[in-house]
């Protein structure tokens, strides 16, 4: 039986690697994202093109001015004189933000009346506008500070921040180990899906049917390509991302590795259900892609769970992503112990025992 | 026979048997049809970068009217759930359970500093840094909150000078700031590049599996003829989930539409057209759907994702990155939906990424052509 298994592990693996083409779709794409991944998912927010308009030629409005130019995450690129101009500027995304002093902004600073500035911010793209104004806060709280200081006014707080796992709240360091996990599913739920399908639909399943080989045994050498990929996938980014990136690994491999072969298979159990669902390849390739959208949006890859509305937290539950999600930051930053990552191990098991028995059993009905 | 001579018999035949076989295989009508709504409901309700409720855990060593003024400051917080501790310890074990996403600690000579010293009072806020992003929004907040209650204890003892200068933010085109206006025109930008490319290289890619494209051939229809039957038939497919998705974002997620729909149905009908060239090119290339759905998603889905502006700010990226963007067509579209839905019809940003879209365009519909006349050969 063994002897039977292991032969069509072989042809199933050498059915993968000697197309060309779809050797390089394995390899290409999971490098090319990490690449792109890495550099461009960030929400970190820089050189913001920064407007100005102001009215006001005292010495306290320029200083403040200095403040902005200074800092990295402006770069101010227009001046204005009229709100027609500047309005103008930000429909046209000529800049993302304008700055406006009105002209007694001094004056209301000298005098200790409160002063206020107006900034302009492009709605369009409301996250980066929630940064922004983040950004400007933080560097006109400073100035406040710096001058109660100067005037000698005590009780102020100063507020030391730490985080801990990321002192540098570095995006890479967040988006590589979810992207590891990610990369992984998207591979082995794909082989898999379609492993099925393309020899139902090139009616290849129907010899193998007729070979000495019985369908349980069909069912284990259609799991293990995907296990094999998803496993050696996972090992090469996470080493990409240690070694190309910079990403710290502080926790136990061992751990990574038992949580990675149980994900895997829950992933395998889902794409086993889907192909057995799917007439065709295209079918499958619907079937993956209406499972994936939803499960990484839900998983928390890129968006805190914590964040979004009651209902859809309920269905991340039954996500296996969200669980491996917890396990490969954990290892990857925090040294998670086995007693903190067991719930997680736990429901991505019992996932993956309900996925896998339920392909077995829709793969048995099939056949009768 | 001339490649370009087009008889309307012919092709209104290939057009019969395209619209008959989308028909005929569901899926092609739930990916046009049943996947728009689906990738916006979860997209437009799932994604949301605004913490709120965030559980955060207040340390109180000092337990004074202060510290219990403060823990009420970020009870009154929208964005807080604050638990009380009162150690560090149990504060620290409760984040690495991640019940908690970071804690301030006010340690037990906390009112007697804030009573006497000449100096600040230093506060220390811990918060989970796995999550960067997360990370750098709650520490604004919890600095936010403890801005709030200094000031008003400032206030209550009647130092004159509260706070220097406030700030006054505007956000024009979208003043709540709603995370489903910004990402919702995006989206439609992601479901049209997934109808042109990824249907039209897995439907062609399965005539090639088949060997039903080479039967296509030895017809009288001429290449063009057939390339044309499909490019409509996906065309229409593609318009019409155009119009599901926007009626979707309209009048489900409230979307406000500010521009004019003319300019729309323009610049959608040349981005479907581009991504449907795109798909045919991929097709011919891959020539098995496997490769090519994969090929689909590397080229189309996930610079799509990416690179265009929906999610990710393109300007924080590094230069190399941004180079790679002006050539990335789905770019040019998410800006122009963006402005077409919240800012209205405003021609200085929509008329250079409408001319970006018809080379794109032109340059991936002569490809398709010459590459599939030239696999004939």
């Amino acid at each position: 039986m063994w002897r039977r298994i292991r032969a069509l592990i072989v042809k199933e693996l050498l059915a993968l690697w000697k197309d060309r083409k779809t050797r390089y779709v394995l390899i290409a794409p999971p490098v090319i994202q990490m690449i792109l991944f890495a550099n461009a998912a960030t929400y970190e927010v820089t050189g913001v093109a920064l407007g100005v308009w102001n009215e006001d030629r005292a010495h306290i409005a320029t200083e403040l001015l200095h403040r902005f130019e200074d800092s990295p995450a402006f770069h101010r690129i227009a001046t204005f004189d009229n709100p027609d101009a500047a309005a103008a500027a930000i429909a046209g995304e000529t800049v993302k933000a304008v700055l406006h002093i009105g002209p007694t902004f001094s004056a209301d600073v000298l005098a200790g009346r409160p002063a206020t500035l107006q900034l302009l911010l492009d709605g369009r793209r409301s996250n980066t506008a929630l940064i922004v104004e983040d950004y400007a806060q933080q560097i006109v709280d400073q100035f406040s500070r710096e001058r109660l200081a100067a005037a000698g006014i005590t009780g102020g707080i100063d507020i030391e921040n730490r985080a801990w796992f990321n002192p540098n709240f570095e995006s890479k360091w967040f988006i590589l180990p979810g992207l590891t996990v990610i990369l992984t599913t998207v591979a082995s739920l794909l082989i898999t899906a379609l492993s099925v399908a393309r020899e139902r639909e090139l009616g290849t399943f129907e010899q193998l049917l007729v070979t000495p080989l019985r369908p349980m045994e069909i069912l284990l050498g259609k799991t293990a390509p995907g296990l094999i990929v998803g496993f050696i996938e996972a090992n090469v980014i996470a080493a990409i991302a240690v070694y190309g990136y910079g990403v710290p690994f502080i926790g136990q491999i061992l751990l990574f590795h038992v949580a990675i072969a149980i994900f895997v298979l829950s992933a395998i159990g889902i794409g086993l259900v889907i192909s057995s669902i799917a007439k065709t390849q295209q079918q499958s390739i619907l079937g993956v892609f209406l499972f994936l959208s939803p499960a990484i949006i839900l998983s928390g890859f890129a968006t805190p769970i914590a964040n979004m509305p009651r209902w859809s937290q309920l269905l991340t539950y039954i996500d296996p992503i969200r669980y491996m999600l917890v396990v490969s930051r954990g290892v990857f930053l925090q040294d998670i112990s086995w007693s903190l990552a067991w719930d997680q191990l736990a429901a991505m098991a019992a996932i993956a025992t309900v996925t896998l028995s339920y392909a077995t059993w829709l793969f048995r009905r099939k056949l009768q | 026979m001339s490649a370009l001579a087009i008889s309307p018999a012919r092709l209104a035949g290939l057009l019969r048997k395209e619209f008959l076989q989308i028909v005929r295989d569901p899926s092609s009508i739930l990916i046009a049809l049943v996947m728009p709504i689906v990738l916006l409901l979860l997209n437009g309700y799932g994604i949301s970068l605004d913490a709120k409720d965030v559980p955060f855990g207040v340390v109180d060593e000092n337990r004074t009217v202060e510290s219990a003024g403060l823990y009420q400051s970020f009870a009154n917080s929208p964005y807080f759930k604050p638990r009380l501790y009162l150690d560090s310890q149990s504060a620290e074990a409760a984040l690495l359970r991640r019940d908690i996403d970071g804690y301030v600690v006010l340690r037990g000579d906390f009112s007697r500093r804030l009573a006497g010293a000449r100096d600040p009072v230093q506060l220390a806020v811990v918060v989970n840094g796995v999550d960067a992003n997360n990370a750098r929004i709650v520490t604004g907040y919890a600095e936010g909150a403890i801005s709030v209650w200094a000031a008003g204890r400032l206030a209550e003892r009647g130092t004159r000078l509260r706070q220097v200068i406030n700030v006054e933010n505007r956000y024009w085109f979208n003043p709540e700031l709603r995370s489903a206006n910004f990402i919702v025109p995006g989206l439609i930008a992601l479901i049209m590049t997934m109808i042109g490319a990824l249907l039209t290289a897995l439907v062609v890619a399965r005539e090639w599996e088949r060997g039903t494209m080479e039967a296509i051939m030895v017809s009288p229809a001429t290449m063009t003829e057939i390339l044309l039957g499909k490019l409509a038939a996906y065309f229409v497919l593609g318009m019409a989930s155009l119009a599901v998705s926007v009626g979707l974002g309209i009048f489900l997620f409230q979307v406000p539409f500010r521009g004019s729909f003319g300019a729309l149905i323009l610049i959608s009908a040349v981005f479907l057209v581009l991504s449907l060239a795109m798909g045919l090119l991929i097709s011919t290339i891959a020539r098995n759907q496997f490769v090519a759905a994969q090929l689909a998603f590397l080229t189309t889905f996930l610079p799509t994702m990416i690179l265009s502006g929906l999610l990710f700010d393109i300007e924080s990226m590094p230069h190399w990155v941004q180079a790679v963007t002006r050539v990335i067509a789905a770019r040019y579209y998410v800006s122009s939906l963006q402005t077409l839905f919240l800012a209205g019809t405003v021609w200085p940003v929509l008329l250079p990424s409408l001319g970006a879209l018809v080379i794109f365009a032109a340059v991936f519909l002569g490809a398709a052509l010459r590459r599939t006349r030239r696999s004939l050969e």
